[in-house]
């Protein structure tokens, strides 16, 4: 009997992350359905990139040039204690491109366009506007979160090479400049140990990150109710969804490509 | 012609529409009327093919909604326009676009020969000068004007207003009445209008139908309808707290 209902309260626990992650995939399958079809969404598109991508530039430059420079003080003063600190180059070209430039750049994109994606399709489901869409024969997933989809897909990794590159500038800074490291040596174990692979995968996590967050915004706004308190606990959510799914997707996409 | 045979939607365990049947001829204006929560404006929806019913079918010249794809559902959907309760334009587009937005999208007009198009609907709804200013800078009489623009924009047959009333002063509304009667005298379109706004269901229907627990209880010419025996319509178009009509959360104690 006890065991019937913690099987029960076990499956209404479950039941709803899980309707969720469903539903979510239907929609991932519907954007990529009426993304294939023309004619294809070339303004809106353009409009949602400068909205991810350029926009975002100025928080990701500061964000990435500070992560540069602390991820140097910090081995710099760590490495000194056995001798390794002409390794900081290295660690910092690493890490940035493996592993803090698209992670980063995707928690920024979150919380700036990931945030306005979520409240402004909340905004226009809950004042009829999607509905709106609908009787003027214009499918939404096609018109709105098709180029929402395509600007996280293709800027989030724009945005971690720009990330990547200025937080190696940020380390070299603070290591030449700071610390008195010598150029050559930096330059050296900087580009000797960095791979194509590195970069490369670095990459492959910023793609998969921009297609997630995209994703979970746009079904949180899409799908929101109940008025203006509604539409904050859609954004509040899509956050936190979007954000969670960056962290532990980050530690598999990692075991997966470094193996 | 549309017919709706036998509708019944559910929101969950609520039990919203239970067997809905209404016929509505080419050309006529018909007015569903209800209270609040009655399901009018799920009703409406189901018209235009946002909503499918879980059981029962909608039928618009030929054509059954809940068994079409998209493609062809939105083909249909060419022949309506529809004026929503908060006129739900686009906030991020100026009068003009939200306007000649289906123009935009389904035809190869030139933008400048759909702004002319938008101009000339903008008038028709009796608004000069507005085309270039933002939604949000409208007030809400002239945002449903819009709205209506917007609706008769693609020329449609059949013209849906949800609430097209609500939230408005006196006057205007019945301005926006002798608006929704000339677009149906001028572009002879068939109307379908929910509201609870008895005055304005007098004015534009040529027949009201009144929705209660879920069903059409009684149709009739807007003088049967006021001169009805039932005493559930009786009381709904006289505005009578006590009837038979329960008003949800609240006691009666007769």
């Amino acid at each position: 009997m006890i065991l019937v209902r913690a099987i029960e309260y076990l499956g209404t626990v479950v039941k709803g992350p899980v309707e969720e992650v469903g539903r979510i995939i239907m929609l991932f399958y519907s954007t990529l359905k009426w993304l294939a079809r023309p004619p294809f969404e070339i303004k809106n598109t353009s409009k949602q990139m400068l909205e991810v991508g350029v926009n975002s530039l100025p928080v990701v430059l500061i964000t990435a040039v500070f992560t540069g420079m602390v991820l140097a003080l910090q081995s710099y003063t760590g490495f000194k204690r056995f001798g390794a600190e002409g390794l900081v180059g290295t660690v910092v070209a690493l890490s940035m491109t493996r592993e803090l430039g698209p992670v980063l750049t995707a928690l920024i994109v979150t919380g700036r366009a990931g945030a306005s994606m979520a409240a402004e399709l909340g905004t226009m489901r809950v004042t009829e506007q999607i509905d709106a869409l609908e009787t003027l024969a214009t499918n939404p997933v096609k018109y709105l979160i098709v180029p929402r989809f395509l600007s996280g897909l293709i800027m989030l990794p724009f945005l971690t090479v720009v990330s990547n590159i200025v937080g190696i500038i940020g380390g070299y800074f603070v290591s030449v400049f700071l610390l008195g490291a010598n150029v050559t040596t930096y330059m050296r174990t900087t580009w000797d140990y960095l791979e194509f692979q590195d970069i490369y995968s670095g990459l492959v996590k910023a793609c998969f990150f921009g297609a997630s967050l995209s994703i979970i915004c746009c079904y949180k706004g899409f799908y929101t109710e109940g008025g203006a308190e509604g539409v904050g606990k859609a954004t509040m959510r899509a956050v936190v969804i979007s954000f969670m799914t960056i962290l532990i997707s980050d530690y598999f996409l990692s075991a997966w490509l470094f193996e | 012609m549309i017919k709706l045979r036998d509708i019944h939607k559910y929101f969950g365990t609520k039990h919203v529409l239970r067997g809905v049947n209404l016929t509505i001829k080419k050309g006529e204006s018909v007015v569903v009327i209800g209270g609040s929560g009655s399901g009018k404006s799920v009703l409406l929806k189901h018209i235009i093919g946002l909503l499918r019913p879980d059981k029962g079918t909608v039928i618009v010249d030929d054509h059954e909604l809940p068994g079409l794809d998209e493609e062809h559902l939105n083909e249909v959907r060419k022949k309506f326009g529809m004026l929503f309760q908060s006129s739900a334009l686009f906030d991020s587009m100026r009068v003009w676009e939200n306007v000649g937005f289906g123009l935009i999208r389904h035809t190869r007009l030139t933008l400048s020969d759909i702004k002319e198009i938008a101009v000339q609907k903008l008038k028709m709804v009796g608004l000069v000068n507005v085309e270039d200013i933002m939604p949000s800078e409208l007030s809400g009489g002239m945002r449903k004007r819009v709205g209506l623009a917007r609706a008769i924009a693609m020329e449609p047959e059949i013209l849906l207003y949800d609430e097209p009333t609500t939230g408005l002063d006196p006057i205007m509304a019945d301005a926006i009445n002798n608006l929704i009667v000339d677009m149906r005298e001028k572009l002879n379109v068939t109307s379908i209008a929910i509201t609870h706004d008895m005055k304005s269901a007098y004015k534009i229907a040529d027949r009201i139908a009144m929705l209660y627990n879920g069903v059409i209880i009684g149709t009739g010419s807007s003088d049967e309808i006021r001169n009805t025996s039932d005493p559930v319509i009786k009381q709904f178009v006289t505005g009578s707290a006590s009837g038979p009509i329960v008003l949800e959360g609240i006691r009666h104690e007769d």
